[in-house]
């Protein structure tokens, strides 16, 4: 390969594959806000209701 | 919070299913975003438009257009929690026609995509025989489809392709029966990390085969003066837009079944980088194959042809898998891959038009199941079961898939900022709920999607109103090209006038608007839609 479209692949595989680790990271990092106003509790229902 | 803001927080209680959490939510929605388009239809659009040079525009279109679009359509169904159909009649009473206009897309989707998965589920079995190997070509058009002469309309069925049929029916129909967490998550939690470990497995062994750098050469080599070309701009924003499963309810659907107490922006972050990596990976594998096959046949790869679509996967593919050592398990792994990626999308294509049923007619997930899947199954084994089945689902998908959606996104963006006034509302709620704030520059983003996506519209409107389509007869287009638009169209008139056969009264948003910071002139209880009432 030319290093030309060396560099372009690792950019692109950098970019995306990084924007997805990225955004993995910040969602385990915080799965929930905190300052979710009050309310907006469920209630689960089973299957086939 | 003081006490009489406490006591103005509705009860939210609702008769909803819910994804078991966070994790099988983002499995479900990259499993219904990663298709069969993201390996047969990318890397043939990035070699085609600029090589390297169209990463740019595709991540300015991921970013720019794929995530706000995606925003947009998780808010709406995570706020107003209905399917596709209940959640616009939320958002106003008179768009819920843009709620069934994305259903009945689904509905004819699904009529035909599984069409494509019962073909690879036969060459996977083909696969361990590579009985394809001989003659790829004449194989898959031939003896495998028996296709008949462009532009009419077979009766005559061809058994090795209704048998394969019926069975990817009778699979999605019993996922889709068993519910929201048995069925269809389920699929998402075995089959999402299963394709990609069969895939990357297909794509490591691709890099290793003679010729696979010419192939990464081909794809990556970044032709800087496409960048000038605005088809190449349009060509990045389109697969943006119809690999991510956006604008036709499915995420909207998706969405509706998350707690209210939900973070939403940052896992439609992980579902979208997710599925653009997923596609990476694809051109990736594909193009390091097909240096393999340039290598063998001793041609350049610019003179090859069949780099896209099911030419790809159903040609060239075996094609490769013929010449190559360990060739049947290669080709196992590329169509099991195939067939995954395919049921994946499927289910969340009949979840959405299931959800829908229930919805309106208070049916239950096995009654909706069998209702969507007889239907559908009975329209899909007549049309595509027969050797002109090629041409009907090619014809199905232009005016599905590239004139529908793209209306389908026009229609929820003015249903859902422009008409009902709700665009601040949907944006607070989005920042309110989520772990990553959008600020007004959402709005602006979305807004200037819609004038591309209404330019791409009218431009595919008039090359299919001019040019017609593949050279096929104007009867034949007629009938099942507009004929597919006119339905479409039927469907989001004629299905708002059908009564609701449940309660969509009792119904809260939440976060109410106070809690936005908005007035309450919009009453909580939703709009003048629901409080119009149960109609039954």
């Amino acid at each position: 390969m030319s290093t030309e479209s060396l560099i372009v692949m690792i950019l692109v595989i950098a970019v995306v594959w990084g924007g997805l680790a990225a955004s993995i990271v910040a969602l385990v990092r915080r799965p929930e806000a905190a300052d979710m106003p009050v309310g907006g509790e469920d209630t689960q229902v089973p299957d086939g209701a | 919070m003081s006490e009489q803001d406490q006591a103005s927080v509705p009860h939210t209680h609702e008769k909803r299913e819910h994804w078991s959490g966070q994790g099988a939510f983002i499995l479900a929605a990259v499993g219904s975003a990663v298709g069969l388009g993201n390996i047969w239809r990318f890397p043939g659009q990035a070699y085609d438009n600029g090589g390297g040079a169209f990463m740019i525009p595709y991540v300015i279109a991921l970013l720019t257009a794929g995530i706000p679009i995606l925003f947009l359509e998780n808010a709406i169904g995570h706020r107003f929690r209905g399917s596709a159909p209940l959640a616009f009649r939320r958002v106003a009473t008179h768009a819920e026609g843009v709620g069934w206009l994305h259903v009945a897309i689904c509905f004819v989707i699904g009529i035909y995509y599984t069409a494509v998965i019962a073909w690879a589920l036969s060459f996977f079995f083909f696969s361990f025989n590579l009985d394809y190997a001989d003659d790829p070509a004449g194989f898959f058009t031939g003896e495998y489809l028996q296709l008949g002469e462009a532009g009419t309309v077979s009766t005559t069925f061809v058994p090795h392709v209704v048998i394969p049929l019926i069975t990817v029916w009778v699979i999605a129909i019993v996922v889709l029966a068993l519910g929201l967490h048995k069925g269809v998550e389920r699929l998402n939690v075995i089959g999402i990390p299963l394709l990609v470990a069969t895939f990357g497995i297909l794509v490591v062994r691709a890099l290793f085969l003679p010729g696979a750098a010419d192939g990464l050469e081909a794809l990556f080599t970044p032709d800087f003066s496409a960048l000038g070309d605005p088809q190449v701009w349009i060509a990045a924003y389109g697969q943006i837009f119809f690999s991510l499963s956006i604008a036709y309810g499915i995420m909207l659907t998706y969405a509706s079944y998350r707690r209210r107490r939900s973070n939403l922006t940052t896992p439609g972050l992980v579902v979208a980088f997710g599925n653009s990596s997923f596609e990476v990976l694809a051109g990736i594998g594909v193009f390091a194959t097909i240096g393999f096959l340039a290598h063998e046949q001793g041609v350049a790869i610019a003179e090859m042809s069949g780099l896209s679509g099911p030419i790809l996967s159903f040609v060239t593919f075996p094609a490769v898998i013929a010449q190559m050592p360990g060739g049947a398990w290669f080709g196992a792994l590329f169509f099991g891959s195939l067939v995954i990626a395919g049921l994946t999308s499927l289910i969340s294509l009949l979840q959405t038009i299931s959800s829908a049923l229930q919805d309106k007619f208070g049916l239950s997930p096995v009654r909706a199941a069998l209702a969507v899947g007889i239907v559908s199954a009975v329209l899909s084994i007549a049309g595509m079961g027969t050797t002109t089945g090629l041409y009907l689902l090619d014809t199905m998908d232009q005016w599905s898939n590239q004139l529908g959606i793209v209306a389908g996104a026009i229609a929820m963006v003015a249903a859902g900022l422009w008409f009902s006034g709700r665009a601040r509302e949907l944006q607070r709620h989005l920042s309110a709920v989520s772990t990553v704030k959008v600020g007004s520059w959402w709005l602006v983003l979305v807004n200037l999607t819609t004038a591309l996506l209404l330019y791409m519209f009218v431009q595919k409107a008039w090359t299919l109103l001019s040019d017609g389509y593949e050279g096929y007869p104007t009867w034949y287009i007629t009938a099942f090209g507009w004929g597919t638009a006119a339905f479409l169209l039927l469907a989001a008139l004629i299905m708002p006038r059908v009564p609701w056969f449940r309660d969509i009264v009792h119904f809260h948003v939440w976060p109410t608007r106070r809690q936005l910071g908005l007035d309450a002139h919009v009453a909580d209880t939703a709009d003048a839609g629901t409080t119009e009432g149960s109609e039954r």
